[in-house]
């Protein structure tokens, strides 16, 4: 299965039509996917709080967005997502790579790692785990559920569902 | 003139326009000078005034006036590059540049020294970018949305605040009704 290519043809199939991202190793693949299909506009972003205040617009002005961003930048976000996304009550899907989990070659990634699903859990936001590449099954339904409930929702795809980091 | 001044001056020609308006006393201003459905107030998350503009303005074709501030722009300069790749022509960034943080006690940002907006943002991309002292403000709006292009303005004007009451709006509200006006 190409894992780019279902999560792009989910996003499209859910009318996700205006994607921003912050790039990632693991997410290369994902964002040229993205960047190639004439249903998406893709605007990459320079910091992810950026990037929601983007999807922010989009939204109110009839688009359904999505960002694509590194666990990393749940510290940059906190803020962003309480007072804008889930003050106004917008929904937002966050596919996230999870780096500093199974597979990770760079230490210091282990240090947001660790981090990552306890912060999402205080701001109350729904978590769900890739860590198998069949876990992108669920991808479309998850898609439905963040339209359905008006919240921003995370979708953190560890190393290992990507497949790796090759010899490392 | 302080920014309250100039919005009382230019309420005329936002009261047509789609506005996202900055938080905290710009936003306070706006409200009580001439609330409209047609006005977004942030109440929170300094700095993103811009990009929700442009998201918006990428999203629908009608035209689009983020009114942002000198120091929310310099939190989130990272908005500028993107908006100099992107912005489409119904778009339009005023900053108000009054070289203060006029919300937590109008103390200085670097704008009001050697920091110079205008020339960033012609160095991030933005193809139209223009330096309006405040008495001309609401001629060069006018003149900017008959243009059709998309521009930043930094509108030069003196530091300063107006006495408004604080915005008790639901935001769910505001996002509502603001949904529903971008709609008629």
């Amino acid at each position: 299965m190409n894992i780019d290519k279902k999560i792009t043809d989910d996003l499209v199939a859910n009318d996700v039509s205006f994607v921003t991202t912050v790039p990632c190793k693991q997410l290369a693949g994902v964002i040229d996917e993205i960047d190639a299909r004439e249903e998406i506009f893709h605007i990459p972003s320079n910091k992810e709080d950026e990037g929601m205040g983007l999807c922010a617009g989009a939204y109110m002005g009839g688009k359904r967005p999505a960002i694509i961003m590194q666990n990393t930048a749940i510290g940059v976000t906190i803020n962003t997502l309480a007072t804008l996304i889930q003050y106004y009550r917008m929904p937002l899907p966050m596919l996230i790579s999870y780096r500093g989990e199974l597979r990770e070659p760079v230490a210091c990634q282990v240090e947001m790692a660790v981090h990552t699903k306890a912060l999402l859990a205080q701001m109350n936001i729904p978590t769900y785990h890739f860590h198998k590449q069949s876990d992108v099954e669920e991808f479309d339904m998850i898609l439905k559920y963040t339209f359905m409930c008006n919240k921003p929702v995370a979708i953190l795809t560890d190393a290992n569902f990507w497949g790796g980091y090759g010899d490392q | 003139m302080i920014r309250s001044e100039i919005l009382k001056e230019i309420a005329p020609i936002l009261r047509d326009q789609l506005i996202i308006c900055n938080i905290g006393i710009p936003s306070q201003e706006l409200h009580a000078i001439d609330d409209q459905p047609t006005n977004f107030y942030m109440l929170g998350t300094m700095g993103l005034a811009s990009s929700i503009g442009l998201g918006l303005a990428l999203a629908q074709p009608k035209t689009v006036i983020a009114i942002d501030g000198d120091g929310s722009v310099l939190t989130n300069l990272g908005t500028l590059p993107t908006i100099g790749n992107n912005a489409p022509s119904n778009f339009i960034l005023m900053i108000i540049d009054n070289g203060s943080y006029g919300s937590t006690g109008d103390q200085p940002t670097y704008t009001g020294k050697k920091t110079d907006l205008v020339g960033m943002a012609r160095a991030a991309g933005c193809d139209n970018v223009i330096e309006v002292q405040d008495v001309d403000t609401g001629a060069a709006l006018r003149a900017v949305i008959d243009s059709n292009e998309a521009t930043v303005m930094v509108v030069k004007c003196d530091s300063g605040n107006a006495k408004m009451p604080v915005i008790t709006m639901d935001p769910v509200v505001i996002k509502d009704r603001f949904m529903k006006a971008i709609e008629a």
